[in-house]
């Protein structure tokens, strides 16, 4: 049984999809579903807690050796991000029930929790797969998924943000799809090792080459790189609270996992410096991300929105860590990937929070909300806080590993941007506190706290920001093998 | 010039067919219509598969002792996969469009965008 | 004694945290809402001074809390620096309390739960940073500190209260993040620790560029020693309702400013090395430019607070001047001088409170006369605005006098003339208030109709500093000879 850990926890959620839908009543699907992201998340415990004590595991699909048939390789990388998905998809459903009954039209509540069922598994593939092709196969499984998780928001424009993010997410999982088929030209493997090791032998002809430019070109319109992120403002505004709050946290660190595993595992991490400045790019574009994005969010009237840009801006950061190409910054943008999804978490929930209760997240609707839902109120200003990078949260820890890998390289121009860029983030998370914390609410709203349902695990996530932001051991010294172990294997 | 145009013939195909339908995803108005062009632009990825397993000479993978080359089946077996997702993709994508015209009385990008606006 | 060393500085920085479940508790009873607070306030304060005698007896006082990363903690280490600042900081939020009752009953505030609440946590902040171990430490509790102080700033919620609290987070977080952190982490990198060593953490030979540049970095990061141009946020801060002024921006958050200062150029960087930094003498100019242009302006203030705040900037100028002098009378001097502004400054507030309180006058030149009616009052101001000019038989006297010896130490001639043009400054800005007061006839249109002082626990709280005002001219002694204690080298 422990053995069939890296399927078992890929195929629990895709087969407990379907049996959601014979379910039938939202609340069973509900539980069902949330028993089952408990249990994956389980799963990716055990699997962390094997590859920390034994190394790698690898697993071959139905007995077929690779690079025949398919692989799953956990190591400490997937590992990590396998319980960050999972643990986030498991702490975000607990608190969606109420939520979503709000927001979703009640004959679409049960397919909503299939969709988010297909979609963790979708992300849990793509994880776990050592394969490139299952990676295309998990992308699209995750990405059909999130469409109609999109779609199901209440404004119409929910239909239009998941239409456009339709045509986006699959011209760019086409352009993997043709980089993974050059790639098969070239070397005549799809298995992710095979690939590392025969790419180099042909690694100066131009389809590599191009197979390089598709891949890295796809991906980053996946995670939502400036300036291929236009589709990702409109679908996290317009998308019901819950699904925002999952996919801020779990499906773009997806996509930046992919970027590094493509990058650093298959290509190897000296493949994009050779011929290109892609490094430099990298450095550019996540600084543009950061202020673009930041100052965008700023003039933002509603909040979800203003939300759903700084996670642009986030992007950035992780790409300007990855961008160095040393093993600091390599290290700087994986604990941003666990501490963004736990910031991000916290501040979409309590946004949900507010939209179930205010049916609104207009800044303007805020107005009081500190009085009328304190503790809701105080979670948003803790999880904006880490967002800053106050020291004690989560935020700190990546943005102080992020400024010395710059100054280790020299870059010191970029640190300061760097650390200039979370002053922006200052200004768009005040206003949101000025008008909870110090405009009296309207006299009419007879508005109350939220359910304690919401309130339980929102919380959970603020105590996380503040905990990993004092005990640091797990993550730094996870992210530290994990760099470690990306820059050598590649080699 | 002429020999690499008529040795690599099926990858022009394969870059005409892609260019076409990533130009009418980003020129058409009509969301049928760009709906339409994802699919040509997937197609051609699908042939770029399909005429990269080929192998001169070979014939069909079916084992036979009177047969030495055969053409490689994987990529086949990719991209069946590939056009079912391809397909999935499709029908969401309508679905989203007849959703879109309930919503907006309209399936035009310029509508939808207007409407949107105010 | 059988409380552990650790034990009893952990207790003295969560003491006040320990106290708003208390203070949230009895929101609605005002009584005992204050009452937790006083009774928060004395322990404080009973645990500085038990962390006092024990370092006078020569115990080691450390403790550490958590390591975030590998060589990076949150640690505490009692040295007479700090232990000064915390002697006061604690003292002072006893006095402000009581104050604080008579005040904002007397003025009908809200949210005066909200207000004791964030001013406990607030003091917490300060023993933090006055009992730091290393920078990283101080830098925690010192953004805590502009944190927990922001609802104190834009406490009564008007437009121009929300203004002033942008103003003062957005200076006071830009410096702290664009400036400090990355000083912080340079020095990290270059020295591998951040703890606070006497003599300096950086080896001989580090690149003098290196260290004015980061010299710099701390001077202008540091925003809470408003030193010019950075000193914006200081007045408008005033917004805030008076005791919060004088306990916040007279004594725990300026002077926190200061002592981040004073502790990075003493143990971070070391006096031999400041001293023979080239920008160091620059700075000296900034600081007296400081100096003067400050009072200039504050000349022309007619608002009280407003005068007072800017009068803050001038002295903050001092202590930052006495570090950057780099001698040992000169941070002699400076660490004096916290004390000794500390004692005048929360008077002269408290007297700005007061006057507000009981006769609803904001401006210098609506002064006149009123003297007669709070002689207390105006006494006080008196005696306190001494102390800052730096005249006996007030404690600001030694504090002028030992910076002065310090400027000669260091060969700076011209800080003295500097030193005395300011004095004389103070005195034309300060003295109006107490000359307008008792010298001058009221305006025959308000005669009688305000009568005397200020609630009496306002009253007694700004009697109470004004006497500590002259026992800190007789005590100056022992004070020098404990903050002798502090190592230079």
């Amino acid at each position: 049984m422990l053995s069939h850990l890296p399927i078992l926890q890929v195929i629990l959620p895709l087969l407990a999809a379907p049996s959601c839908l014979i379910l039938g009543r939202p609340a069973l699907a509900w539980g069902f579903s949330f028993a089952t992201s408990a249990a994956a998340m389980l799963i990716s415990m055990l699997l962390l807690q094997q590859v920390w004590l034994e190394g790698p595991i690898s697993y071959f699909l139905g007995g077929w050796e690779a690079p025949w048939g398919i692989e799953y390789c956990i190591d400490l990388l997937n590992a990590f991000l396998l319980l960050i998905v999972s643990s986030l998809s498991t702490v975000v459903l607990a608190g969606t029930r109420q939520s979503v009954a709000a927001e979703v039209e009640p004959n679409k509540q049960t397919l909503f929790y299939v969709s988010w069922l297909l979609c963790l598994a979708g992300l849990l593939g793509i994880l776990a797969t050592g394969d490139a092709f299952n990676v295309f196969v998990f992308l699209e499984v995750s990405s059909l998924s999130t469409y109609t998780l999109i779609s199901l928001g209440r404004d119409r424009k929910a239909l239009w943000a998941s239409y456009q993010y339709l045509i986006v997410g699959t011209i760019g999982a086409t352009f993997i799809l043709i980089g993974i088929g050059l790639m098969y030209m070239m070397t005549g493997t799809l298995n992710m090792q095979d690939l590392a090791q025969r790419l180099p032998v042909v690694a100066d002809t131009r389809t590599v080459f191009a197979a390089y430019a598709f891949v890295i070109v796809g991906v980053c319109l996946k995670l939502a790189l400036f300036p291929l992120h236009l589709w990702l403002p409109n679908a996290y505004a317009y998308a019901p609270s819950a699904v925002t709050a999952f996919l801020a946290a779990t499906a773009t660190k997806v996509a930046v996992y992919l970027l590094i595993r493509f990058s650093f595992t298959v290509f190897g991490a000296d493949f994009g410096a050779m011929d290109i400045p892609l490094h430099q790019l990298f450095i550019a574009l996540g600084l543009i991300a950061v202020f673009s994005a930041s100052l965008v969010a700023i003039l933002q009237i509603d909040i979800k929105r203003a939300i759903a840009y700084s996670s642009v801006a986030q992007i950035g950061y992780m790409i300007i860590g990855l961008g160095l190409g040393s093993a600091a910054g390599l290290q700087a943008t994986l604990l941003h990937l666990f501490n963004h999804a736990l910031m991000k978490g916290a501040l979409f929930m309590s946004l949900a929070a507010v939209a179930l209760r205010m049916g609104s997240t207009r800044l303007d609707d805020l107005a009081g909300l500190s009085q009328r839902m304190p503790l809701t109120a105080m979670a948003f200003v803790l999880g904006g806080l880490s967002l800053i990078g106050v020291p004690l949260t989560v935020g700190f820890i990546s943005k102080w590993y992020l400024v010395i890998a710059t100054l280790e390289m020299g870059m010191w121009p970029v640190a300061v941007l760097i650390l200039v860029g979370s002053l922006l983030a200052v200004m768009y998370i005040w206003r949101v506190v000025e008008v909870m914390y110090f405009r009296d609410p309207p006299a009419s709203s007879q508005v109350s706290e939220a359910p304690v349902s919401v309130l339980l695990p929102l919380w959970l996530l603020v105590v996380a920001n503040i905990y990993f932001g004092i005990d640091t051991a797990l993550p730094v010294s996870v992210t530290a093998d994990a760099a470690q172990a990306l820059l050598g294997w590649g080699k | 010039m002429t020999d690499m145009l008529l040795t690599h013939y099926n990858y022009w195909v394969v870059m005409v067919l892609m260019m076409i339908g990533f130009y009418i995803v980003i020129a058409q108005g009509n969301l049928v219509k760009k709906l339409v062009g994802l699919n040509i632009f997937q197609t051609s990825v699908f042939i770029l598969y399909i005429s990269a397993g080929k192998v001169s000479g070979g014939s069909a993978p079916i084992l036979d002792d009177a047969i030495s080359v055969y053409s490689n089946p994987l990529p086949h077996v990719l991209i069946l996969t590939a056009i079912v997702v391809g397909i999935a993709t499709t029908a969401l994508g309508l679905a989203l469009i007849i959703r879109l015209r309930e919503a907006y009385g309209s399936a035009e990008e310029k509508d939808i965008q207007e409407q949107n606006q105010c | 004694m059988t409380m552990t060393t650790e034990l009893l500085i952990s207790l003295t920085i969560l003491t006040p945290v320990l106290a708003v479940p208390g203070i949230l508790l009895f929101g609605n009873k005002q009584n005992l809402r204050e009452a937790v607070s006083l009774i928060a306030a004395a322990a404080l304060t009973w645990l500085s001074v038990n962390l006092f005698q024990q370092l006078q007896a020569g115990t080691v006082l450390a403790a550490q809390w958590w390591e975030l990363l590998p060589g990076l903690t949150i640690a505490f280490h009692v040295e007479p620096l700090g232990m000064m600042f915390a002697l006061i900081a604690s003292s002072l939020w006893f006095v402000t309390v009581v104050y604080a009752i008579g005040y904002m009953r007397g003025h009908n505030e809200q949210n005066q739960t909200r207000f004791y609440a964030c001013f406990a946590v607030a003091i917490a902040a300060v023993m933090g940073v006055a009992l730091a171990e290393n920078l990283f430490t101080l830098f925690v509790f010192y953004e805590v500190l502009s944190l927990c102080t922001y609802p104190l700033v834009t406490h009564a919620g008007t437009d121009k209260a929300k203004h002033g609290g942008r103003v003062y987070l957005g200076i006071l977080l830009s410096t702290s993040i664009a400036f400090f952190l990355p000083a912080m982490i340079i020095t990290w990198m270059q020295s591998g620790t951040l703890s606070f060593t006497a003599g300096g953490v950086f080896e001989e030979g580090t690149s003098v560029v290196l260290l004015s540049v980061l010299l710099v970095l701390f001077a202008f990061g540091v925003g809470k020693a408003a030193l010019m141009p950075f000193h914006r946020w200081l007045p408008s801060a005033m917004v805030a309702p008076t005791p919060v002024s004088a306990l916040l921006h007279a004594v725990a958050v300026v002077k926190a400013g200061v002592f981040t200062v004073l502790k990075v150029v003493v143990f971070i960087f070391g006096i031999d090395a400041v001293q023979s930094l080239p920008v160091t003498q620059w700075l000296i100019y900034l600081a007296c430019a400081s100096i003067l242009l400050a009072s200039l302006v504050a000349m022309r203030q007619d608002n009280i607070k407003a005068r007072l705040a800017y009068s803050t900037i001038s002295q903050l100028g001092y202590i930052t001047l006495g570090a950057f002098l780099a001698s040992a009378n000169g941070v002699l001097g400076s660490a004096l001088h916290i004390a000794m502004h500390a004692a005048g400054k929360i008077t002269l507030f408290f007297c700005a409170g007061a006057i507000y309180v009981a006769a609803h006058k904001t401006l210098v030149s609506e002064l006149d006369g009123l003297g007669r009616k709070m002689p207390y009052t105006f006494a006080a101001f008196t005696i306190a605005a001494l102390s800052i000019i730096g005249l006996p038989p007030t404690g600001g006297t030694w504090s002028k006098w030992t910076l002065m010896l310090g400027a000669v130490d260091s060969d700076q001639l011209f800080v003295l003339a500097v030193l005395a043009l300011s004095s004389l400054l103070n005195i034309v800005y300060l003295l109006e208030l107490p000359a307008r007061a008792f010298l001058r006839a009221a305006p025959a249109s308000e005669s009688d109709q305000h009568g005397g002082e200020a609630p009496w626990p306002s009253l007694l709280a700004l009697c109470v500093t004004a006497l500590s005002c002259i026992v800190l001219f007789f005590t100056a002694g022992p004070i020098m000879q404990f903050l002798q204690g502090i190592s230079l080298t």
